[in-house]
Parts: structure tokens; sequence; C-alpha cells
């Protein structure tokens, strides 16, 4: 399986483990082993996303494009090749 | 943006996670750095008493007290939301086989809708951390409330909102002058995007977003004014609306306020949520006995209630079931219904959210899962006239006749 290089885009709260970055560039076919590449290069940031059962903290929203990812395939969403990966943090609105 | 020691939130000390328990120091955030969760305000309320609350405007700044606010709010420019009537619905209740029924009519804020109680909790709270410009993603009702109160605070507002909005609720936003943005999409997009520029423009409070956690403390006031105008008691059974499901789960936590300050007797409530079907995902979850809730695509009139993924969603499912009450859900004909009935049996006009409660506590009542005997308040959130198209059916003169007695008496009107 290729992995194509994917952007993400970083809320604030976890940029301290991006250097204070807000859009990075990673690498996986689905969203799972983009959030891998991410833990890989920015340690820690992936125990954020992820709860200790390895799903999407239910206060996280993750899109790929303008999809939210619970609408499709959740962690095994493909990432195509220069995708945009947005994690939101949920609690807003209303 | 740093908080200095001269920050001055009253009776709030601290931002603690719903979810995992965090605390922080009291700040421009709303999400724990932990785990995503939603951030509470926790409070030391002190020695306040009631005929502190008693002596105090009649608006919601007598309970600044126990607000995230400083304790001189009411002398800032602010547009003084609250203190709405409760109506008792005699004829309501007979026409749904009620023995008593009040009506929470926050139609009367000033741009007629509850949102002015939370923006006002925000705009002091936005203040007093530094922010610039006061914004928010919304349905209409909150765009209303932001653009007014930004106006009379004589700072900027920034607005975005659904592209296919009700025209009344789009004209009585940009009124008030202040940057309205139309976005292609419905409001679950909104609110991604606002969260997206939340992110970017650090001195722009998005009421809901980036300042939720005290905006949110806002809807306390609606359950504590509840309490209070019954004479300081708590009513046995209430039915809310829900979007975000903010407004529901905070009229719970009032109520437990009053009871643990001693306010109010610690007497059993019964609290029971109100969705449109097109946009259910609270109710369904209700149902189904899950305690989260999945994400949907609104289609329905009821647009202030069109929140696909309700932040608060599964903390109403929490307090519905905790209290032994249920959530329901009605069908847009059946919400055209419920502001015909309310606006032909008590002389209120209610928006959309409002035909919802109305349709899902007669829904409710025919289930049995509400008690007709035990005394019912329910929330008439909003005004009608800000969702005019959802009446045009049947809200049409009797007759259209000559200026003559005769054609009077022609057309049977005697």
């Amino acid at each position: 399986m290729s992995s194509g290089s994917v952007s993400v885009r970083i809320p604030t709260i976890l940029r301290t483990y991006t250097g204070g970055e807000s859009e990075v560039k990673a690498s996986g076919a689905t969203l799972r082993e983009v959030i891998a590449d991410l833990e890989a290069s920015y340690n820690g940031i992936g125990a954020r996303i992820l709860d200790d059962a390895g799903k999407l903290r239910r206060f996280v929203n993750v899109y790929v494009g303008d999809e939210d990812v619970r609408f499709v395939e959740g962690l095994d969403t493909p990432t195509a090749e220069g995708a945009q990966v947005s994690i939101i943090p949920a609690v807003a609105g209303g | 943006m740093a908080v200095t020691s001269a920050t001055n939130l009253g009776p709030a000390t601290a931002l603690t996670c719903r979810e995992c328990g965090a605390n922080y120091d009291l700040g421009p955030r709303y999400a724990c750095e932990e785990c995503f969760g939603p951030l509470e305000i926790s409070y030391d309320f002190g020695s306040i008493t009631k005929a502190d609350i008693e002596a105090g405007p009649r608006n919601i700044w007598r309970y600044r007290g126990l607000l995230p606010v400083p304790s001189n709010v009411a002398d800032t420019p602010n547009t003084e939301p609250g203190w709405t009537r409760l109506v008792r619905a005699d004829h309501l209740a007979e026409a749904l086989g009620l023995r008593s029924l009040w009506v929470k009519d926050d139609s009367g804020n000033p741009t007629h809708s509850f949102k002015d109680r939370v923006v006002g909790v925000a705009l002091a709270a936005a203040r007093e951390l530094g922010f610039k410009v006061l914004a928010a993603p919304s349905t209409g009702n909150l765009a209303n409330a932001v653009a007014a109160a930004a106006a009379r605070a004589g700072i900027r507002s920034a607005v975005f909102v659904p592209e296919n909005l009700e025209s009344q609720k789009i004209i009585t936003t940009a009124v008030y002058g202040g940057t309205l943005v139309t976005v292609k999409g419905n409001y679950d997009d909104v609110n991604r995007l606002a969260s997206e520029i939340a992110g970017e423009q650090e001195d722009w409070a998005f009421v809901n977003v980036n300042v939720r956690p005290y905006y949110a403390e806002g809807s306390k006031t609606i359950g504590y004014e509840i309490a209070e105008q019954l004479g300081w008691r708590l009513p046995e059974q209430i039915v809310v609306p829900i979007a975000s499901g903010s407004q529901l789960t905070k009229i719970d936590k009032a109520f437990q306020e009053l009871i643990k300050l001693g306010f109010v007797e610690d007497t059993p409530y019964k609290i029971f949520g109100a969705q449109a079907t097109g946009c259910s995902p609270v109710a369904e979850a209700f149902k189904a006995g899950h305690d989260v809730v999945r994400p949907v695509k609104p289609d329905t009139i009821a647009k202030s209630l069109a929140i696909g993924n309700p932040a608060d969603g599964p903390y109403v499912l929490d307090a519905v079931r905790r209290t032994g009450g249920a959530i329901e859900d009605v069908s847009d004909a059946e919400v055209v219904e419920g502001i015909k009935l309310l606006a032909q049996t008590e002389g209120i006009f209610g928006e959309t959210a409002g035909g919802v409660t109305v349709g899902s506590l007669r829904k409710l009542i025919e289930s049995g899962a509400l008690d007709t005997g035990a005394e019912t308040v329910i929330i008439n959130s909003g005004d009608g006239l800000k969702t005019l198209d959802a009446v045009t059916s049947f809200a049409r003169p009797s007759a259209n006749i000559a200026p003559s007695y005769d054609a009077f008496k022609e057309a049977g009107l005697a």
C-alpha cells in the first residue's frame, strides 16, 4: 500500500507537540496510519487524539477533506495523496 | 493571551475538565489539553444569600454572584437580558390534559431568544480575558444576540451562519452592523470553520467555541429564574429543547446549585428533552439506550435546533436518565401544530423550537413518560417572528371584505 503525503491541521491545544506549528505534513494511506506517523514525529500526540483502547476520543472531531470521519470509515478512512486532515476539538457550538 | 492577576470573574475559581477532572487556571481555554473534554467553571459561592439575589436588578445580573462575571458587571453596557415571564398556561394545560403547566417565555429577551443570556455572560468574560472581537457560529438566534451585544458594548462582532438560514434571522442580525458572513454549508460546517478560525485569530472571542465554558453558564439563569418565580422551589417536570444540549444540562446544574446552597428544598424533578425528528441524534441515542450520540445531517424546519453533532449530547443523556425523564422528537408537521397550539391557547408566538417543545410535550404525555398530575414547566426559547415561514400555511386572514356592514354580514363574521 502506498503511503501518500497529507497535510494535517493541528488544533491550538496540541501545538505544544508540534513546536507551535498549526499545520504539519504526515504520511499514511488511512487516518490510522497518519496518526501513527504523527506520533512517530511528535512523541505523545497520538495519545491525545486516541484513547487507551486506540479509538478516537469522543471529544475530538477529525475531518479528511470536508468529511467528518465518523460519517465514513472512522480511523480506516482513506487519506489520498495531498489530502487535508483537520483535527478539531468537538466541544463547540450551540 | 495570558490571564493577569487582575482578572475578576466573580465566584469562578478554575476550569475543570468534565471528562478527566484536570484543572486549569481561569483563562481563554475551552477544551482539556489531556483528553479534549469540555471545561466547566468551578466556583466558590462564599456566603451568598437569597436576599442578595432578591435585592438585585430584574435581569440575569441578580444572579451575578453565581456566574463567572465581575461583581460590577451590571455597570458595563450590555443588553440586560433575563427575568422573562413565567406564564401560567391553564388553557394549554387543559388542551393537553395536564394539571399544572407553566411556560418560561424567553422570547421576551432583548433580541427575542434565550441567547441574550449566554451572550451577556460571554461578553463580560471576554472583556475580562482581553478579547477584542465578539464572534460566533450560529443558527440565527445567537447571531442576533452577539451582533446586538457587541453594538451595545461598542466592539466589533463577527458572526457566521449557514447560507440557508431564515431571512428574518439574517435581517435581525445585519441590522446591528458588524460582520455577518453566510457560509455555504450547514451549521456543523459553520461550527467547524469557527473552531478553525478561533485557533488562528487570538483576540476573537467565539462565544460558543473558545469562550464556551463561560458562555454556557448563562443558561443557568433560566433555571434560577424558574425556581425563584415559583417562590424558590423546583418544578416536578421540565421540558427543554435540545440543540447542542447545553441549555438542558445548565438548567440541571442550576437546580443542583440551588439545592446545595439551600435556596430550594431538595425535591425530585425530571428533565425531558425535545428534538425535531429531522435532527434528533440525542433522542435517537436515548431511545436506543446508547450513552454516545451518533452525529446526523440535519433536515428540519427547526433550524435553531439543527445541530447534527451536539457537543453536550452525552451529558444530556446523563441528566435525563439520572432524573428519570425522557427525550422525544417530532415531525416538522407536529412542530407547526405545536406553534399553533401554543399561540392559540396562550397567546404566545414561539419560534420553531417552541413548536418542537410543545409537540414533544404532547408526545411525552401520550406515551405516558410525563406525569399529567405533576407540575410541569416548558421552555419557549425564541420568538415566532423570526420563523414566519413555518406558519404561513395556517396564519392567514379569516376573510377579505368590502368596508361595509353588509359585506361583514355576508361573510358570516357576526
